[in-house]
């Protein structure tokens, strides 16, 4: 679709082709925009990916269930225990796997310090492609040291965690770790208001973010967009509401909705789901239950993977990953490795729109509605 | 609260003709029905099925299949007298995903559900690129994560790696290089 | 609400925030590597090593190939030792793991049946050879009991007590079997 040309009858102009390449500091990775430009005015946007295809859908074909655990890890490299959730959960799904409630516990405080660690980021790097170059983003990183440092002393790894199993996780927490949960939930909401009293009425901020980039109701449903995305354009879907995936429909919580969907939108919503994420930590953390980490099958799936065959059939399972709805499709055929294994991730699809969005803007707003977007290429690419 | 059953009857009962079979817990449904019952489950009230989650390529060596799983967003909205809204439940409620499967043979062709549901744009892309499915009008069927002009479909089960990676324990010799 | 507040607002928090990092630790959080280093954690994986109880002869490793055929990127190459008859021993005579294809997942830890491969601690690995520098053969890989036992004491001390509880049912059974 084209963006209609200001006819200009006394100067002769022509369109511009050009190449926000693959090596870009601003795109988030290695990504590739083709943008024809009337002057400064965006009319084309072609979004070219695949820099960082690394075919793992391929290699799980040749690969045990457990064995692709780790790789799943690298889709989402952010929020690598969100990752292992979704995949766990299909697995489960296609082999009828019971969880213990401590297990369940553990799994979603883990997949709400993940939310935080992911949304931190976002709002830092958000900022550094508004120009404010690197403060936002320090004061985030210290924060988030505290929630990768709690992986780390976890399960043995700060972003490649390989942590979940088949049917609960893979060891049990250590006995610190209720302290230092509870000592994140009670610093993080003073950094939040010293966070939002730097940035929210920042009035460069506002100017640069309000009503730009905005997505319309009815197309983001069309486009298939979820997340964060979806519901700063004012539509309340949260799988974690509607789907009820594992234990989350114990905990209270709301769920912000925006109005307009443009930039700043999709900024403060990631501000208050932060919030909210610390209620349901709050909640779990007083009550996670004495018990098994893992239940009996899942243990013997874990020691020996080489003979943990799912029944014949397939399975979706999918979970409110923080960028949006992140499902993993398994087909199986009863032996020990996946038939077919197809990884729905939210980055790429929630790139359909980036064209309509950016149709009229300035290429400086084409970097800041792709930095709100919340893409990986890891996820993007698989 | 439908099951699987009386929604093949329903369609059975809509589109004259056309076979539908139920296997496992997904609807596999002919690919020349397949656009108008698309539409008809995306606009009729009773389904309202307007949200495509997931387009999957599979290949069986003998034929090809692609895997739709389906979820509805547009229940009847309730306000509560707070003005809080009550959440999104889906309105075939435990029936969310519809999967549904389409089957044609190894090259063969497909309907494009794009027009229907924009989700489907990039996802059949992909399953054009890795499994060689062709959408009959796609907007922009192309290849999307290898490059242009890579001639084969890495997923296909009869797929041969062109360069291979080197094998574990044995080293190139390349000079300026220990 | 003057215009240009919001942007005041947001200096005098950056303000604090430099003018407080001269006096608690908390904002100023730089450690000066390599003099100063982070405490390890217990819990922490980097790549592999084999573990032997007394003499770096008696390794606890039986060539049972169990790790090489779970490893992920499959980096791992074993070869069964055997005596002059030909006759095949329960000890490796080559184990190869390359370093530069292990992505330290962990897989091989929790999988092995006898326990005798664990993840290390040691990170400071640079090479300068980039093929043949970063293939570890079996001598580079062996490390006592006490090492594991000094960076991994909790571990340390639950594998050895299931050793000795093993240790303790044979010695009963070889007993009862003899009477």
């Amino acid at each position: 679709m084209d963006y209609t040309l200001k006819e200009s009858p006394t100067l002769e102009t022509q369109m511009l082709e050009v190449n926000l390449g693959p090596q870009h500091p601003s795109t988030h990775g290695v990504f590739q925009m083709n943008v024809t430009l009337d002057g400064e005015t965006i009319t084309r946007l072609k979004p070219v990916m695949g820099y960082l295809h690394r075919n793992h859908e391929k290699l799980a074909e040749n690969m045990t269930y457990l064995g692709s655990m780790p790789f799943t890890d690298r889709l989402d490299y952010i929020c690598s225990m969100t990752n292992n959730f979704a995949y766990a959960l299909a697995v489960e799904k296609l082999a009828n796997l019971e969880v213990p409630e401590r297990a369940q516990y553990i799994r979603v405080i883990m997949a709400e310090l993940t939310r935080l660690v992911n949304h931190i980021l976002l709002v830092g790097f958000l900022l550094n492609d508004l120009g404010a170059f690197f403060t936002p983003v320090l004061y985030a990183f210290r924060e988030r040291e505290k929630i990768l440092d709690l992986f780390e002393a976890i399960s043995g790894s700060r972003m490649m965690c390989n942590y979940f199993r088949f049917g609960g996780v893979k060891v049990d927490v250590t006995s610190d770790f209720i302290p230092r949960v509870r000592q994140i939930i009670n610093n993080f909401p003073k950094f939040l208001d010293e966070l939002e009293t730097l940035l929210s009425e920042n009035e460069i901020l506002m100017a640069r973010c309000q009503n730009v980039g905005i997505l319309p109701e009815e197309l983001a449903i069309n486009a298939g967009i979820t997340g964060p995305m979806l519901r700063a354009s004012g539509v309340p879907y949260d799988i974690r509401k509607v789907d009820g995936y594992s234990i989350y429909n114990r905990f209270k919580f709301r769920v912000p909705i925006g109005e307009t969907g443009d930039v700043y939108d999709r900024y403060y919503i990631r501000i208050l789901e932060m919030r909210e994420s610390l209620k349901i930590l709050d909640q779990a953390i007083k009550e996670l239950p004495d018990g098994e980490f893992i239940s009996k099958a899942g243990a013997l799936g874990a020691r020996s993977p080489r003979n943990f065959k799912a029944p014949k059939g397939d399975a979706y399972g999918r979970i409110e990953a923080p960028k949006g709805e992140l499902g993993f499709y398994l087909v199986s055929d009863g032996t020990i490795k996946p038939y077919r294994y197809h990884v729905r991730s939210p980055s790429f699809i929630n790139l359909t729109v980036l064209e309509d969005m950016c149709l009229g803007q300035k290429v400086a707003d084409a970097i800041i509605i792709l930095g709100s977007i919340d893409i990986v290429l890891g996820e993007v690419d698989r | 609260m439908k099951s699987l059953e009386q929604i093949k009857e329903d369609l059975e009962r809509q589109f004259h003709g056309v076979g539908i079979t139920i296997e496992g817990s997904s609807l596999i449904i002919p690919k020349e029905k397949w656009l108008e019952i698309a539409r008809y489950l995306k606009d009729s009230p009773d389904y309202q099925f307007d949200f495509l989650s997931s387009v999957t390529g599979v290949d069986y060596v003998q034929h090809t299949e692609v895997a739709y799983h389906l979820y509805s967003m547009a229940p009847p909205i309730r306000q509560n007298a707070d003005g809080s809204v009550l959440w999104r439940k889906s309105a075939a409620d435990g029936l969310c995903p519809l999967t549904i499967k389409v089957r044609t043979e190894r090259d063969g062709h497909m309907p494009s559900v794009t027009p229907i549901w924009r989700s489907a744009e990039y996802q059949e892309r992909e399953a054009y690129d890795l499994v060689g499915i062709q959408f009959d009008g796609h907007p922009d069927l192309r290849r999307i994560l290898m490059w242009e002009g890579f001639q084969h479909h890495p997923l296909r089960k009869d797929y041969v790696q062109e360069d291979q990676d080197r094998e574990v324990g044995t080293f190139p010799k390349v000079p300026g290089f220990v | 609400m003057i215009f240009g507040l919001g942007v005041l607002k947001g200096m005098m928090v950056t303000l604090k925030n430099f003018v407080l990092s001269y006096f608690t630790k908390e904002r100023l959080t730089t450690v000066q590597y390599p003099e100063e280093r982070i405490p390890e954690k217990e819990r922490f994986r980097n790549f592999p090593f084999l573990i032997y109880d007394e003499k770096p002869e008696d390794l606890r490793c039986v060539s049972c190939d169990i790790c090489a055929k779970e490893c992920p990127p499959k980096c791992i190459t074993i070869v069964r030792d055997s005596d002059e008859q030909g006759k095949p021993l329960k000890r490796p005579k080559v184990f190869d793991i390359d370093f530069s294809i292990c992505m330290n997942c962990g897989i091989c830890e929790e999988v092995c049946p006898f326990d005798a491969i664990f993840m290390d601690h040691e990170f400071e690995l640079a090479e300068y050879g980039r093929f043949e520098d970063l293939n570890y053969h079996k001598d580079d890989l062996l490390k006592s009991n006490e090492y594991f036992a000094k960076i991994r004491p909790q571990d340390a001390a639950r594998i050895d007590a299931k050793l000795r509880e093993k240790a303790k049912l044979k010695e009963t059974e070889i007993r009862g079997h003899n009477t």
